[in-house]
Formats: C-alpha cells, sequence, structure tokens
C-alpha cells in the first residue's frame, strides 16, 4: 500500500441549507413563462432546475427540471418538455448560461409550433416561480488525507455533497467542484482529481454519488 | 413526547447534527410563538411538538396564547371560513369586535421575544407593538381565492411584518414583504405515523369486520362534502365491476359543518348498496387511524378542495400507493406517476385504482417512492430546520448567507 499523501491543506466540509422563497410570480402559458423567465432572479433558474436533485434523490434518472416537468405533464407539450430535460446542464459553468439555453429552446419549439402558444394551465396548475435561499455553514469535519476525507463523506449529510459538487461548481461560478479541486491542489494526485471532475452529477442521484465517489477514492488508496 | 434523538434511527444522525449546528446559531435570540389555542386544531398540535424539539435543540423558544371571548372566535371563524373561499356575510360588527378583543390583547400580551412569531388571523393586530424586533406572520390557511374584504383588512396588518410564511405556492398572495414556504409536516414517531405491530393491525381489522383476503381501499378524511366521499364510492364502485375489493371511509365529523350530519346520512344510505363499504367514524383515534391505513392496499383523497392534505403525507409515509386529487398541497407530496398517481374525476380516480389494483409492483415502487419522497420533504425534522432557517434569515437579506 502507497503511503499517504498529506494534504497541504486540510479540507474543511461545509454544509449547504436552503429555505425557499416566494416570489407571487406565476405562469399559465408558455409565452408567459418565456416573459418570466427573462426576468426572474437567477436564485429562481437555479431553485428550477436544481431543486429535483435534492426532493427527489431517490429517483434515476428524474426529471431534471421544473420546466420540463410544468410542460410536459401540465401543458402537455411532450416533445418540448423532452427537449428542455435533455438540456446538459453540466455544461453550464454560470446560472445565466443555463437560463439563456432554456429561453433558447423553448423560442425554437414556438417558431415552428406555434399552436403551443394557445396551450394554457388551469387554475391552481400554474408554473409558480420560487427560490432558493442557501445558508452555507462550515461543519465541524477537516480532513488531511484521502483516507480521513473517506471516513467523513460516509456520514455527512447529502446537502454537504450537494454543496461541494453542484453549488460550488455552478452556482458561485467556480469550475469543476471542491473535491477534485482540493484533490489536485492540496493532495497532487491529478488523475483521480481529473476522474471525479469527470462525474456527470446530474445522472446520479445524490447516494449514487456519494457511493460512486466512495469507490473511486477508496480504490486509489486501497 | 419523543426526544429530538429518537428521529436519528429515522432520518440519520447527520440531519439532527446539522439542526443542531444552525439552531446554535439562533443563540441569545428569544422565539416567541402566538396563536389562539393551546389545544385543538392543527397549530396547537404543530406547536406541541416543535415547542419541545426545538428547545431540546438549545433555541429559546416560548409560546404564548392570546384572549378572546366567544364572540371574538365567532368572527375569527367566520374570517377563517370566508379566506378558504366559502360565503359568508361579514359586518362592520365582525371588525368591530375583531378590533376590540385584539385592542385588548395589545394592551395586555406579553411580548418580548427576538423574534415573533404570529400564527394564522386571530393574533394578527399584535403586530402594532413591534419595537426593533423581528416579526412573522405565519398563515396556515389556503388563500388561494379570500374574500377581498377581509384579506384586504388582513393585509394592512402583515404589511408591517418583516415576512410572511404560506404552505403552498398558490396559497401565497401578492404581499409587499417577503415570503417563504413552509410545507407543514407529519412526526413519524406520533401515535397516527408510528409502526405498529401486526396484531394491533388485525385487533384493529376484526373490531370493524374488514377482511385480509380482499384489497382495501381506504380513504380518511372528514364526512365533507369537500372530501368527495360520494365521488369515492362511486370510483370504487366502477372498480368492484372488475376487482372485488373493500372499501373504507373512515374519520370524524366536521363539527363545525352544518352540512356534515347530512353528507355523513348520505354516505351511508349509499353505502348500504354494497356490502364491502365500511363506514366508520373515528373522531380523535390516531392509532386506530394509523392500522386502518396500514392495512391498506391502496390510499385514496378524492378531496375537491383541500388545505394541505397531510392524510397524504401519513400514506405516502407508510409506503402506500395513493390515489388523490390534484388539488391545494397534493400535488406537492405527489409527482404524478413517480411517487402516486394524480386525478381530476371519479372517472380518473376508478381507472388509477384499477391500474393500480390489477399491477401491484408498479404499486408498491409508487409507494417506495412516496415513502422517500416523505422521508426527504415532509418529516418534523425538515420542518424544525426550516423554522430555523426562516428565524436565521430575518438577519440576512441576501440569497447566499455564509454563516
Amino acid at each position: 500500500m502507497e503511503e499517504l499523501i498529506k494534504a497541504k491543506e486540510p479540507f474543511r466540509f461545509y454544509t449547504r441549507l436552503h429555505l425557499t422563497e416566494l416570489t407571487g410570480l406565476r405562469a399559465s402559458t408558455l409565452n408567459q413563462l418565456l416573459g418570466l423567465l427573462r426576468e426572474v432572479p437567477d436564485a429562481c433558474i437555479y431553485h428550477h432546475t436544481h431543486r429535483f436533485l435534492q426532493q427527489h434523490q431517490y429517483l434515476s434518472p428524474e426529471p431534471p427540471n421544473d420546466f420540463a416537468y410544468w410542460v410536459s405533464e401540465i401543458l402537455g407539450e411532450d416533445n418540448l418538455g423532452e427537449r428542455l430535460a435533455s438540456i446538459d446542464t453540466i455544461q453550464f459553468s454560470t446560472i445565466s448560461g443555463l437560463r439563456e439555453e432554456i429561453i433558447r429552446t423553448i423560442e425554437e419549439y414556438l417558431k415552428t409550433n406555434t399552436l403551443a402558444k394557445m396551450r394554457f394551465a388551469g387554475e391552481g396548475e400554474e408554473f409558480y416561480f420560487i427560490k432558493s435561499v442557501s445558508f452555507i455553514l462550515p461543519t465541524e469535519y477537516t480532513v488531511n488525507d484521502l483516507k480521513e476525507f473517506v471516513e467523513v463523506l460516509k456520514k455527512i449529510t447529502i446537502d454537504s455533497i450537494y454543496f461541494h459538487i453542484f453549488e460550488a461548481r455552478l452556482r458561485l461560478g467556480k469550475g469543476g467542484n471542491d473535491f477534485s479541486n482540493w484533490i489536485e491542489s492540496s493532495i497532487g494526485d491529478k488523475q483521480l482529481a481529473a476522474r471525479i471532475a469527470r462525474l456527470d452529477p446530474y445522472t446520479h442521484t445524490l447516494e449514487d454519488l456519494r457511493n460512486n465517489l466512495l469507490k473511486i477514492i477508496s480504490n486509489r488508496i486501497a | 413526547m419523543p426526544s429530538i434523538e429518537e428521529y436519528i434511527p429515522i432520518v440519520g444522525e447527520s440531519t439532527i447534527y446539522d439542526l443542531r449546528l444552525i439552531t446554535e446559531r439562533l443563540k441569545g435570540k428569544v422565539i416567541q410563538h402566538v396563536n389562539s389555542t393551546a389545544v385543538g386544531g392543527g397549530v396547537a398540535e404543530i406547536l406541541n411538538r416543535m415547542v419541545p424539539l426545538c428547545k431540546e435543540l438549545g433555541a429559546d423558544v416560548r409560546w404564548e396564547v392570546i384572549k378572546g371571548g366567544e364572540q371574538f372566535f365567532e368572527v375569527t371563524k367566520k374570517f377563517h371560513n370566508v379566506l378558504h373561499g366559502r360565503r359568508e356575510e361579514i359586518t362592520q360588527n365582525d371588525f368591530d369586535v375583531f378590533m376590540e378583543t385584539s385592542e385588548k390583547n395589545i394592551n395586555e400580551a406579553n411580548i418580548y421575544g427576538d423574534i415573533i412569531f404570529i400564527h394564522d388571523p386571530q393574533p394578527v393586530a399584535l403586530i402594532k407593538k413591534k419595537k426593533e424586533n423581528k416579526w412573522i406572520w405565519r398563515c396556515h390557511i389556503d388563500v388561494s381565492n379570500p374574500d377581498q374584504t377581509v384579506w384586504q383588512f388582513l393585509v394592512n396588518f402583515i404589511e408591517q411584518y418583516d415576512s410572511a410564511v404560506f404552505s403552498a405556492p398558490s396559497f401565497s398572495r401578492r404581499l409587499p414583504v417577503k415570503q417563504f414556504m413552509i410545507p407543514p409536516s407529519i412526526d413519524p414517531l406520533s401515535d397516527k405515523n408510528k409502526e405498529l405491530p401486526q396484531e394491533t393491525i388485525d385487533k384493529i381489522l376484526n373490531k370493524y369486520s374488514i377482511v385480509k383476503d380482499k384489497p382495501i381501499i381506504t380513504q380518511i378524511s372528514r364526512f365533507d362534502r369537500l372530501k368527495d366521499p360520494v365521488g369515492v364510492i362511486d370510483a370504487y364502485l366502477q372498480v368492484k365491476r372488475y376487482v372485488d375489493c373493500q372499501l373504507i371511509l373512515a374519520g370524524g365529523g366536521a363539527t363545525d359543518d352544518p352540512e356534515g350530519p347530512k353528507v355523513f346520512e348520505e354516505v351511508q344510505e349509499l353505502a348500504k348498496k354494497d356490502k364491502d363499504i365500511h363506514i366508520l367514524l373515528l373522531p380523535h383515534n390516531d392509532i386506530e387511524v394509523n392500522a386502518l391505513q396500514r392495512a391498506s392496499t391502496i390510499i385514496i383523497q378524492k378531496s375537491l378542495r383541500e388545505g394541505f392534505g397531510l392524510t397524504v403525507a401519513e400514506a405516502l409515509w407508510k409506503g402506500k400507493p395513493v390515489v388523490a386529487s390534484n388539488v391545494g398541497g397534493i400535488p406537492l407530496q405527489i409527482k404524478h406517476r413517480y411517487s402516486g398517481l394524480l386525478c381530476h374525476s371519479i372517472q380518473g380516480a376508478s381507472f388509477a385504482l384499477k391500474q393500480l389494483l390489477n399491477s401491484p409492483e408498479y404499486a408498491k415502487k409508487l409507494g417506495q417512492n412516496g415513502r422517500e419522497h416523505i422521508k426527504n420533504n415532509f418529516l418534523i425534522t425538515r420542518h424544525l430546520r426550516d423554522h430555523m432557517l426562516l428565524f436565521l434569515s430575518l438577519y440576512h437579506k441576501e440569497d447566499i448567507v455564509y454563516l
């Protein structure tokens, strides 16, 4: 067994908890949805493209965003719903890029499917824009090598994994994720870091993601 | 009353650890809940469970109850009804009665907290006592279609608060204050939801002559038109043509609903059509409700309107497949075809019931997904976390808060 590398800088685990804020904005048609998509704050786009990951984390593959779900299930526009569901969220390192892609997808669809504009949601089935307020807190867990990292990774909440993988990557405009960044810069294991950075977190449940990370890192230090 | 440690086997140690972590950030703050009754009613039930757990986590939480005479509560009951969309005449005298008692409470209530958490319309006027402290108004009512006169009367007070809280997005209104969504929750350790030994379940089935060798479809709710018990019987009779099964309609009568006894009679009359329909009046018998839910093959909640519909969460928590109307807070609990089936009509309900009775594996999967969804989103521990975050949000205006 290779000797464990001690990190240059320890890794502190954080957790991210969220509170749901209501905006009072709602859409009944695709045109109204488009209009509001252009003006709502980033925290709204973030909420509707990431909520499923935490609230429905047992489903895989789950409907990856609320827009896709509403367009398919409520408006009955399955084709557009599928296009929205297929937006490759991981390709976007900013919320504004993701917002533009959602808007572009709907606009393109409406050009050739003008009747879709006539569809509307019944009372109570409108699309309600909601935003996430995030609270980020340090936990008591800090680690100095990959063995300690694995032990903590086993017991932290999925909210903590969520923070280090998703929140750090997309919402805060950081590249990669916190785990691969630390493994590369503090442990110096570029190969392992690259392997973790390549994981597409949007196609795993959070528990799957935890298990995958544990497997990859445990194999590396075995 | 269970201690916070007893929730660890259900939600995991790390969830409780996170709760302690955020509660620490509220050190030094006194949080004061104010409502209108210490016992009876949903709000008192929530506070009776939440306050001791918050204290155990280390938060300084107190609970005050406002005073009011019969006349005041008659008026607030009327307010409650018309906010829910029911038509009733509201007179100037009603507003005068409300303000007279409110003034007395404003003078007499001992308000001293750093954070004042006001529940529902009854104590809303206490905001007149606002000083440097933070005030939250918690609306437990579905105000998606309220009587405008009463709503506007309340808005005059609500707009002086720091934040308002609603249970579902469709319940909120446009307001000049921040609005948060905090859905209600169920307590997995309460009599209504805790695990039960099979003998207890069997005993209760025996008591009501319900057999175990035929599938059981159950709706737990008051005998109230808005819960559509007649529609449930219709849906059941359509299913019965193809699948031999039983129906249980169980719940309390709505004591404040003059139509209640009439609905109950009507339902009893209809039940005579089929010997496998069991109509059970079960006021305040949580263990029996729990047992009936656990014994059921499918739970139905075919409400025409619904506040939040926590009976759905109770059923899903027990891993049961659920067929429910797409109203109120139900779509927050069920994602159609993922964690249950949503319906809009009697025919839709009957089709969904048949589908689940004929596809037990699919029904099982829906139930499993439903249980996980409730575990992650509708247990009391999530509710506690939301309350703590709500209190912290009063001191932070940004969307990303570093603590």
